[in-house]
Order: C-alpha cells, then sequence, then structure tokens
C-alpha cells in the first residue's frame, strides 16, 4: 500500500461495515419494537415505568449502579414438570402409574408423553414449564432478560460486572420499599458482609419536630442516629427505591416462556 | 534553508516541541488523577462505609472517573502525541501550524476535566466508556478533529513518498476515532435510540475503542520503535500487512457480550469475530519475534526500548485473554465476573500505556532538546509500572475465575462468591498503589521537563529583553 488515499478508503469501507453490522441491523431488527402480549393473557409488556420510577432511573444512572449490578439474568434452558392435579376416578391406576414414570426436569417431548398417559388413565395434569440455569435457581429471575424489558428505559443499564447481586428481578424477589430504603442507607445492617456503600448522602438526618416523620427509617441501635434525631429519605432516595421496585421481569413472553408459579388473581 | 532542502531531524523534532509537551503534560497529570481515583474507588472494598456521605467519592461515580480518565485523560492525548511525532519523523516534514495542535491539545484537556468532574458530580450519561457528559464530549470531538486534521496533513505533505506500516496503524485510528464518537455520541446523546439498542451501540462503540482504536495506536509506535531499536527492518511488510487488516476487520466487527439480552445473532458474531483475532495476534507476534529476535543487543535498563517490548508481550497476552474469553466454555464461567476487567487493564495499561512511556521517554528529549532531569526514576518507574499492572491484573484475572466458577454453582450462595473475590480486591489495590507511583514519578520527570523548559524560556526572553542594545542595535 502506497497510497494514502487507499488507506483511507478501505479503512472507511470496513468501519462502514462494522457499522452497517453492529448499529443498523440490530436497529433495524429492533428498533421499531412494540409491546408483545403476554403469554396466556390479555395484557401487553412491558409498560412504562411510573414516573417516580422513571426519575429513580436517573438516580441509579447518576451514582454509577451499574458499575457493580447487572440486569441480565442468564438461562441455561428449560424444563418442564408434570403436576398432577386431580386422581381422577382410578386413583390406584394413576398413583402406580405415577410410581414409574419420572415428572420433574423433563423435556418438552417427555413431559407431553407423561402427561398423556397420566391423562389416559384418568388423572387431570398440568404441565409447568420452568426455566433453568444458576441464576434462576439463585431466584434471581423466573425466566432470562430479553430485550422487552428495557424497552422504555433511557439509558438501559444491563451493567457488565456482579459485584453485587443482579437486580433484573429485584421488585418481586425484595418487594419491601422499607428494606430497600434501610438497605441504601446502611447495607451491612441487613446483609452481612456486604460491600456495597451506603448512600447515606441519599437520606437527611434531622432533629425529630413536633411529629416524628412517618418516613423516618427504623434502624436498629448500632446504625441509628443520636438520640432525638431522624433518617428521613430524600426524593433521590425515594425514586431509586420506586425504580427498584419496578424492576420486574415476572411475564412470560412468547420468547421466554415458563409458567407463572401461582396464577394471577384479580 | 530553501525550499527544496529537507529539513535536519532537529528542526522536525522541534517543531513538534510545544504541541508535544501541551498534550504530553496534560495527559502526565490525567494518568496520576486516574490513578488516584482508582485507588479511591478500590478503597470501597477495604472500607467500604467510609465515603457514604460524599457523593462525589461514592464506587459508582469514582470507578468511571478513572476509567475515563487514563483513557481518554493520557491513552487518547499521549497516543496523539506519538503519532504526531512518528508521522513528523517518518515524513521527514516539520509539524506545522504549531498553534492550532497547542490549543487543540489544551481544548481536549479541558474536555477531560469537564467530563470527569461531571461524572464525579453524577452526570454520567450512564453508558460505559461514553459517561462524558455532552458538553465534554463536544469539546473531545473538536479537539480530536483538530490533531488528527493536523496530523493528516502532515502525513499528505510528507517527503518520503513510501508509507511504513506505523502509517497504516495510525491512519486507521486517526479516522475510527471520530467515526465511533459521532455515531455513538448521536444515537445514545443526541438522538437516542430505543430499547437494548443503545446497549449494542454502546458495546460496539466500547469494543472499537478500548481494543482496536488502543491496539492500532500502540501497535503503530511499537512497529516504529522496535525496528528503530533492534537496528533491523520490520518483519516484514507483508506481515505487517496481512496483521493490518485482519486486525482492522475482526476488531471492528466485535464487542457485544455472551448472554446479552439481545437477538442471538448479535453475541454470536462478536465471539466469532474475537475467535477470529487469533489470527492477527499470531500475525503480530511472528513480527514482534522476528524483528527483535537476533537484532543489535541494545542495553535494557529500564529504558524506552525495555517498555516497548513490555507493551508489546502485553499486548499479544491481554489480546490472548481477549479470545480466550470469547470461548463459550469460558465465557459461560467469566461472564459478569473481574476477569473482563483484567483483560482490559492488562490492555490499556499494560500494553498501551506502558508502550507510550516508553515512546514519550525517547521522544519528549529530542523534541525539547533537553534530558530528563531524573533519568534514574525512569528505570524505577518502569519496574513500578511492571509489577503494578502484573499484580492488578493476576489478581483480578485470578480472582474473576474463582468468581464465575462459584457464581454459576447455585449450591454457593452470591454472598460466598463476593467474599472469595474479596481478598483478590484487596490485593489488586497493592497493584493499584504501585501503579499510582509509577506514574507520580512518571509526572515528575515529565513536569520537571516542562518546567525547566518554561524557565528557559522566560530566561531567554527576559535575556533579550533586559539585554543592553548591542553596536549594531544604534547606528548613530
Amino acid at each position: 500500500m502506497k497510497n494514502g488515499f487507499v488507506i483511507f478508503l478501505s479503512v472507511a469501507a470496513v468501519m462502514l461495515l462494522s457499522w452497517g453490522a453492529l448499529v443498523l441491523a440490530p436497529q433495524m431488527q429492533l428498533g421499531g419494537a412494540r409491546q408483545v402480549p403476554v403469554l396466556n393473557s390479555t395484557d401487553v409488556y412491558p409498560l412504562a415505568r411510573p414516573g417516580t420510577a422513571a426519575q429513580g432511573l436517573q438516580v441509579y444512572r447518576a451514582n454509577g449502579c451499574a458499575a457493580c449490578h447487572t440486569e441480565q439474568v442468564q438461562q441455561d434452558g428449560v424444563a418442564c414438570d408434570v403436576v398432577l392435579l386431580s386422581p381422577g376416578k382410578n386413583p390406584s391406576a394413576v398413583s402406580n402409574l405415577l410410581a414409574t414414570l419420572k415428572l420433574t426436569g423433563l423435556d418438552e417431548g417427555s413431559a407431553l408423553s407423561a402427561s398423556d398417559r397420566i391423562a389416559a388413565a384418568g388423572g387431570k395434569v398440568e404441565t409447568r414449564i420452568r426455566a433453568t440455569g444458576s441464576d434462576i435457581a439463585r431466584g434471581w429471575g423466573l425466566r432470562h432478560s430479553v430485550a422487552e424489558d428495557f424497552l422504555y428505559d433511557y439509558p438501559v443499564a444491563l451493567g457488565s460486572l456482579r459485584v453485587g447481586p443482579d437486580l433484573a428481578d429485584v421488585g418481586r424477589r425484595l418487594p419491601d420499599p422499607n428494606w430497600q430504603l434501610q438497605h441504601l442507607y446502611a447495607p451491612r445492617s441487613l446483609v452481612k458482609g456486604s460491600v456495597m456503600p451506603p448512600f447515606r448522602y441519599l437520606f437527611e438526618t434531622r432533629k425529630i419536630g413536633a411529629v416524628p416523620s412517618p418516613d423516618a427509617l427504623n434502624l436498629p441501635a448500632e446504625f441509628a442516629p443520636a438520640a432525638g434525631y431522624e433518617v428521613v429519605p430524600k426524593p433521590e432516595a425515594k425514586q431509586l427505591v420506586a425504580y427498584l421496585m419496578s424492576l420486574h421481569t415476572d411475564v412470560p413472553l412468547y420468547n421466554a416462556p415458563f409458567t407463572p408459579p401461582a396464577p394471577l388473581k384479580p | 534553508m530553501t525550499v527544496n532542502e529537507s529539513p535536519s531531524t532537529t528542526n522536525i523534532d522541534a517543531s513538534c516541541r510545544v504541541p508535544l509537551l501541551a498534550l504530553f503534560s496534560g495527559a502526565a497529570l490525567w494518568l496520576v488523577v486516574s490513578s488516584a481515583l482508582a485507588v479511591v474507588a478500590s478503597l470501597s472494598f477495604h472500607m467500604p462505609d467510609k465515603f457514604g456521605d460524599i457523593p462525589f467519592l461514592t464506587y459508582g461515580r469514582v470507578q468511571p472517573a478513572a476509567d475515563d480518565a487514563l483513557l481518554y485523560g493520557f491513552c487518547i492525548p499521549a497516543g496523539l502525541g506519538v503519532l504526531l511525532w512518528i508521522f513528523a519523523r517518518l515524513g521527514q516534514v516539520p509539524l506545522r501550524g504549531g498553534i492550532v495542535p497547542v490549543v487543540a491539545a489544551h481544548l481536549w484537556h479541558l474536555g477531560v476535566l469537564a467530563g470527569v468532574v461531571g461524572i464525579l458530580a453524577g452526570e454520567s450519561t450512564g453508558f460505559a466508556w461514553l459517561e462524558f457528559p455532552r458538553g465534554a464530549a463536544a469539546l473531545l470531538f473538536v479537539a480530536y478533529l483538530l490533531l488528527a486534521l493536523w496530523a493528516f496533513m502532515n502525513f499528505t505533505g510528507r517527503r518520503e513518498g513510501g508509507l511504513f506500516p506505523s502509517h497504516w496503524f495510525f491512519v486507521a485510528a486517526l479516522f475510527v476515532f471520530p467515526w465511533i464518537y459521532s455515531v455513538a455520541q448521536l444515537l445514545l446523546i443526541g438522538a437516542p435510540l430505543r430499547g437494548v439498542v443503545q446497549s449494542a451501540v454502546a458495546w460496539w462503540y466500547g469494543g472499537n475503542l478500548v481494543f482496536l482504536w488502543t491496539s492500532l495506536i500502540g501497535l503503530g509506535a511499537a512497529f516504529y520503535f522496535l525496528p528503530k531499536f533492534s537496528d533491523r527492518p520490520l518483519h516484514s511488510y507483508f506481515y505487517a500487512l496481512f496483521a493490518f487488516w485482519t486486525l482492522l476487520f475482526f476488531g471492528s466487527l466485535r464487542g457485544i457480550p455472551a448472554g446479552a439480552p439481545l437477538p442471538a445473532w448479535m453475541p454470536a458474531l462478536s465471539a466469532l469475530n474475537s475467535l477470529l483475532l487469533i489470527v492477527p495476534i499470531l500475525a503480530v507476534a511472528v513480527i514482534g519475534w522476528k524483528t527483535v529476535k537476533g537484532g543489535a543487543v541494545q542495553t535494557c535498563k529500564g529504558g524506552s526500548y525495555c517498555m516497548i517490548k513490555f507493551g508489546f508481550v502485553a499486548f499479544l497476552l491481554s489480546a490472548l485473554l481477549l479470545v480466550a474469553g470469547a470461548c463459550p466454555q469460558v465465557s459461560r464461567v467469566t461472564l459478569f465476573t473481574w476477569f473482563s476487567v483484567a483483560q482490559t487493564q492488562l490492555h490499556l495499561y499494560g500494553f498501551l500505556c506502558i508502550t507510550l512511556f516508553g515512546s514519550i521517554y525517547y521522544i519528549l528529549p529530542r523534541a525539547v532538546g533537553r534530558d530528563f532531569a531524573f533519568p534514574r526514576l525512569i528505570r524505577l518507574q518502569h519496574w513500578c509500572s511492571m509489577l503494578g499492572i502484573f499484580l492488578l491484573v493476576v489478581s483480578l484475572a485470578a480472582g474473576g475465575l474463582l468468581q464465575g466458577i462459584k457464581l454459576h454453582d447455585a449450591a454457593t450462595s452470591f454472598d460466598d462468591s463476593t467474599r472469595a473475590m474479596l481478598p483478590f480486591l484487596r490485593t489488586s489495590t497493592m497493584g493499584l498503589l504501585l501503579m499510582l507511583l509509577a506514574n507520580l514519578l512518571f509526572a515528575l520527570n515529565l513536569l520537571t521537563l516542562l518546567f525547566l523548559w518554561h524557565l528557559s524560556v522566560i530566561k531567554t526572553v527576559v535575556g533579550a529583553a533586559l539585554a543592553p542594545l548591542g553596536k549594531t542595535g544604534v547606528k548613530a
């Protein structure tokens, strides 16, 4: 290569290809994404986060929470469990059959044949699908994270390092906002040996007025402020907790199916 | 000097003096700031309760600020400075319009200042490697364009018609950054895309900047200095050509990690190209080995040659870690662990920074026309940075593997995986402290040189102003 212009042009061509493959193509495939139906339901997913939760995402961004937390639950695959709902009119035949069959951790085909055989014997069964993998086993989510989970987020905070646990489904896993607030204020008051920095600057320690604030944290003595003082979350702390509460990935989708643990009741 | 006469090497070096001083001295300051921030971040693993009342010292702000200060504060301006000088030397043309690159250099450092302060103040954009708020990004973009334009003008005006391998690598680097930076800024900050496409673009940007751009700059410098120090031609032109094209092609088509919540073809394409990087790595290894082996035996007492050789080996190691991390069997374990942090640090500091240290120690005394004030500290600095990066990378990589094995085993509690990582994180602080010391020594030598040069300029000016008028000055 003797000519600078040739280098320039060919570098430009390679970079254009790279842009086309990893910027343009993803945008063409996902840029027009819309809400998708929830399996076995008339609901659609996702809904935009409520206002305070959307503000909370900005607190999450500003304080770099994604430096230590991912929002990407991983999944190895799915397994099916066949559950007997009622033994039907011939319980002894069904129970004899059940003794010979493997009913948990099946692939789709064996689950179908098992449920067919039980049904033929008169039992009423249900086949439940569950995701498998270490993240799922830890209870970090019911299914793997998918593109739809982040449709309305800006910025999308997927994270890349797990210094702390995954948060994709934390709103289902730890649904108590007071627990979350106390954990933000003093992580080690709830999780022994945690390395999470405390976010005391999202809280205000102030003299108790005529009436104690209903928002004041109920802290164990070791972490409590001096007598006559109370710790009250600032708006940022409440927004951040609202965001964490809004992190739910507990609906089954076409590309991430599972059977919800308990039927959703209105 | 007439127009057609080729300028002397001294003239060329002198033409780069002020821009290089502006680029390198600011870079040296950012280097120190970056490692100081990295130490502060690392302290979170020793005493997590310490900074709970101080928003700008919280881990999530300090860590990205440290990373960006290293990459944008040191690697890019120092890399561009080395590039400018090598272009001027290879093309045998002095750097013209000296004031523009100087202004651009200051503009760049101003942009980094705005960016780092912005991150610490909570104005981070939230995208990895793109955290600088938009005002800072605009400054950086303009400054880079100016520097690149001046470098390119010097390149097109070269007297030596032929192109060296360093030329290809540098021209590509000059072009790659504005391209990826403008695309990423536009699609993530200016008019943001929806949903996870944001993450895809951020990963594309990160992969191109942190691996490709840095490799182009570092290898460009190494392919200039290795033949120079070993007194042998680069072996060979065609190997270099092959390495260049394969690196550019495979290196630019990757960045999306395994397990991302994106259509599966995207992580798969990225992993495939990461694996194929083994091709340029082998070619680069052959080039290095055949160029250096049996060359003139230069004493290697912690000087430039030593550093550039170390950086070269660090490139091969970090790139091999990258390839290994792309294998599905490995990435299953290393996903979301400190392993990839170790790889990035080895690449940025072990390879690029140390290569740039070596280049700057060689270039700056020639450009300024004055030796470093503390030449013995150079050797000490080299040892500190080598030991520091070694401790950092080995502890993070080993700890990351252990963390990954525990993370992957659902029977082990998550707290266990964190607790297993802690001793490694605490060891890595030792590495960071050594790197901080090394960076301080580097900055000390550089800033003393800058100070002495300022002093001599002032002396000359004052001397000229106060000198009694000579006989020729007064004509009766």
